[in-house]
């Protein structure tokens, strides 16, 4: 079917419709990744650029391998190990890789509205792979995938999403999402993390964990910056630990079959305890083995996989 | 070279006087105003339609020299200002090097003298290099030609040495003008903080910054009994601040900017750099604040706070890119579309805030007013004229304005400084 965007820049941009055919498209390459040869020609002969301004191990190779299951040619650029660092601009970096021909470049940048900006000069497809505290689209149609696979639909499901939801692109992203498949979603966090205003995306504010969970499907855990006590938005990981890390004790009063799901990488201790990150509960790492059947089906989307059978 | 302007409709919010009249300039001066007025040897202005205000006056402009010249200079920023329908401008002290001391600003004085074809005013800083510790030699500035003293972007943030500031001032005849931000607030924010702040998901700026300050100093002006002007207020609050000083008989003056009264932060969807501007582009409801604000009397200026930056300086991404709109040669089509052509207020309201009220704030006697012996600056407006902005006509060096493409009426017709014409949109009008 044809995808009508160009550039997969935030879930803003998307429908529900348009949500549920990256996601029907996932699950048709998700099985790919168990063959024992784990390649399909797709995207044969198509270029891909995964231009990263910082650090990422996950997100990163999860494109990678995506794009290599599918046969496209892709080369990595970090931003420390590139010109950048020699003061080249971010337009400028941006036309370089242009004039290389590339189909599709995948930009995360801390900057947000960065992959925006490059959008509108850039010939290619431009794929938001995290841009600031904006979007991280894959992300979020990655937990789509997995909260799909394990509840089957979207609708009425409670999620709660806790954690340092100002700065999380992530949590934009998921918020965004998560309202247009009719879940129902509540932020969890301290006050200076969770400005009141976002109650305007459709979803409830609470600022007590314990109150929140109650009853919750669903419970997603952001990583806790270890710098933001610095700036003084909690007092101290040791407080923010006793008021919002999950523990077994407070999943307990998550749902029976509720699950566990964080974007990664987790602090160990901080907004998890361990006894909780290894848990039967978790799909952490479930949404990583997602992540490249929704990486994969982004690019069959955008860069145009003519022929379905290639990989049928 | 006397000028004559013939049968244009003279509007001085000075005297109140509104009728189709005549102008007479004679070196450099108005000579008279009458009807019929004949004086052999006049180039003759034929102003009929039009409207002829006193010189406009933009008391809130960053012209770049010296130091920064890829971005202005005092000549292209004088011209953007002529067009704009400016006769005067006043300039920010944030120069490379800062004006705080009497040569920085008898360079600038010398080089408009030279260079600018219409009237520059230079504001001095508050404190030595804008560092907001000690004060600048204010008496020696003042001497010099410093009209106004502001540490602009840099704002005072010690509140004890902007008590001293304006403590300090009352033995000149000059004003403190604060570009009111606490620092500590507005961190590293690039946007109004709100909805569409972290819609956007960029740092914000929320109206505590200005509001905290404007109190501040409203307290210290009060207790100082000094004058203080507020630059570019942009909150509802901020007004609301000033309003009840104003209701308590402070001596404070505000000015708004034309972006802060007709575009709202809900423009920045796109990541569109021309948009970023400190302070920032509000709600929706702080602009309708503001524009109440300017019914209502408690905002007494125009300003456009024109801030000229280069195409590469803006072509970054928004985090990175500087703050600013250059607004001088948009601000009057604005205001006349916005303000005036849809009957928000007045035409004499309108050229009282943008002439004769900062005239009176800067403490300029013969501007801002067309009376007999006054400076002959005028500024010859068509109310009916259609214009589309477009960033590429600017005489400003900077392209950065965010009113491209808007569809105005109204327009500066002609620019008159010490009765030469600096600039003119259809010669055709004079004769001899």
């Amino acid at each position: 079917m044809a995808f009508k965007h160009k550039h997969l820049l935030g879930i803003q941009d998307l429908t529900a419709s348009e949500i549920t055919t990256i996601l029907d498209t996932a699950e048709s390459f998700y099985e790919i990744s168990t063959r024992e040869v784990k390649k399909v020609p797709t995207l044969r002969g198509k270029t891909i650029i995964n231009l990263f301004f910082e650090p990422s191990t996950r997100t990163r190779s999860s494109f990678e391998l995506a794009a290599k299951r599918l046969s496209a040619d892709i080369v990595n650029f970090n931003s420390n190990a590139s010109s950048t660092s020699k003061g080249e601009t971010f337009k400028d970096t941006i036309l370089n890789l242009e004039a290389m021909n590339p189909d599709a470049i995948i930009i995360r940048h801390p900057c947000a509205g960065a992959t925006h900006y490059a959008a509108t000069f850039s010939r290619s497809n431009i794929i938001n792979a995290g841009d600031g505290a904006h979007e991280h689209p894959t992300q979020a149609l990655l937990d789509a995938f997995t909260i799909r696979q394990q509840k089957k639909n979207f609708k009425d499901l409670k999620i709660i999403i806790v954690g340092d939801i100002l700065h999380s692109r992530v949590a934009r992203s998921n918020i965004f999402l998560l309202g247009k498949m009719g879940a129902r979603v509540t932020l969890v966090g301290p006050p200076p993390l969770l400005p009141r205003e976002f109650e305007k995306f459709g979803v409830n504010l609470d600022f007590n964990l314990d109150r929140a969970i109650e009853g919750a499907d669903i419970v997603m855990m952001l990583r806790i910056q270890l710098e933001r006590q610095a700036k003084n938005f909690f007092p101290s990981i040791r407080e923010y630990r006793n008021i919002y890390a999950l523990t077994a004790k407070r999943f307990r009063r998550a749902k029976k079959n509720a699950i566990i799901m964080h974007p990664g990488p987790i602090n160990r201790g901080v907004e998890l305890s361990a006894d909780i990150a290894d848990s039967a509960k978790s799909v952490i790492l479930k949404q990583v083995e997602n992540g490249i059947a929704v990486r994969m089906a982004v690019f069959y989307l955008l860069l145009g996989g003519k022929d379905r059978e290639a990989f049928d | 070279m006397k000028l004559l302007i013939k049968n244009g409709r003279v509007v001085d919010p000075s005297s109140g006087l509104d009728k189709t009249i005549d102008v007479l300039i004679d070196k450099g001066k108005i000579a008279a105003i009458k009807p019929n007025i004949r004086a052999s040897g006049a180039k003759i202005i034929d102003a009929s339609r039009l409207v002829v205000a006193p010189g406009f006056i933009d008391m809130h402009v960053h012209l770049r020299e010296p130091g920064q010249e890829e971005k202005e200079t005092l000549s292209t920023g004088a011209l953007a200002a002529a067009r704009g329908g400016f006769t005067s401008i006043a300039c920010m002290p944030n120069t490379e090097p800062v004006n705080d001391n009497r040569g920085v600003t008898e360079y600038i004085l010398s080089e408009a003298k030279k260079n600018a074809v219409v009237n520059i005013f230079p504001v001095a800083s508050i404190t030595r290099r804008q560092l907001g510790e000690e004060l600048t030699d204010m008496a020696d500035l003042n001497d010099a030609g410093a009209v106004a003293f502001s540490d602009d972007g840099f704002p005072v943030q010690n509140a004890q040495v902007m008590r001293r500031a304006l403590e300090y001032s009352k033995i000149l005849s000059t004003i403190i003008i604060d570009h009111c931000e606490d620092k500590n607030l507005s961190a590293e924010g690039v946007m109004h903080e709100g909805y569409h702040s972290y819609l956007f998901g960029l740092k914000g700026i929320p109206s505590s910054s200005e509001e905290v300050m404007v109190s501040r100093d409203i307290i210290l002006a009060q207790r100082a009994d000094s004058p203080v002007h507020i630059a570019h207020l942009s909150t509802k609050g901020a007004t609301e601040l000033v309003r009840d000083a104003k209701r308590k008989k402070v001596k404070i003056t505000a000015e708004v900017t034309p972006h802060h009264l007709f575009l709202t932060d809900s423009s920045l969807e796109n990541y569109d750099t021309s948009y970023k501007v400190n302070p920032p582009l509000r709600s929706k409801e702080d602009a309708q604040a503001l524009i109440r604000a300017v019914k209502d009397g408690i905002i007494d200026a125009i300003a456009t706070d024109h801030a000229p930056h280069t195409v590469d300086d803006k072509s970054v991404e928004f985090d990175k890119a500087p703050f600013g709109i250059n607004g001088l040669e948009t601000a009057v089509s604005l205001c006349l579309d916005r303000l005036v052509n849809a009957k928000v207020i007045s035409l004499h309201k309108f050229i009282k805030m943008i002439s004769f009220n900062p005239a009176l704030i800067l403490g300029l006697e013969n501007k801002g007013r067309i009376q007999v012996g006054a400076d002959a600056d005028l500024t010859l407006l068509n109310l009916r004229q259609e214009i589309v902005v477009d960033i590429n006509t600017f005489k400003s060096k900077g392209r950065n304005n965010p009113f491209h493409g808007w569809k105005l009426k109204g327009a500066p017709q002609m620019t008159i400084v010490g009765g030469k014409v600096v600039y003119s949109s259809s010669p055709s009008r004079s004769s001899q």
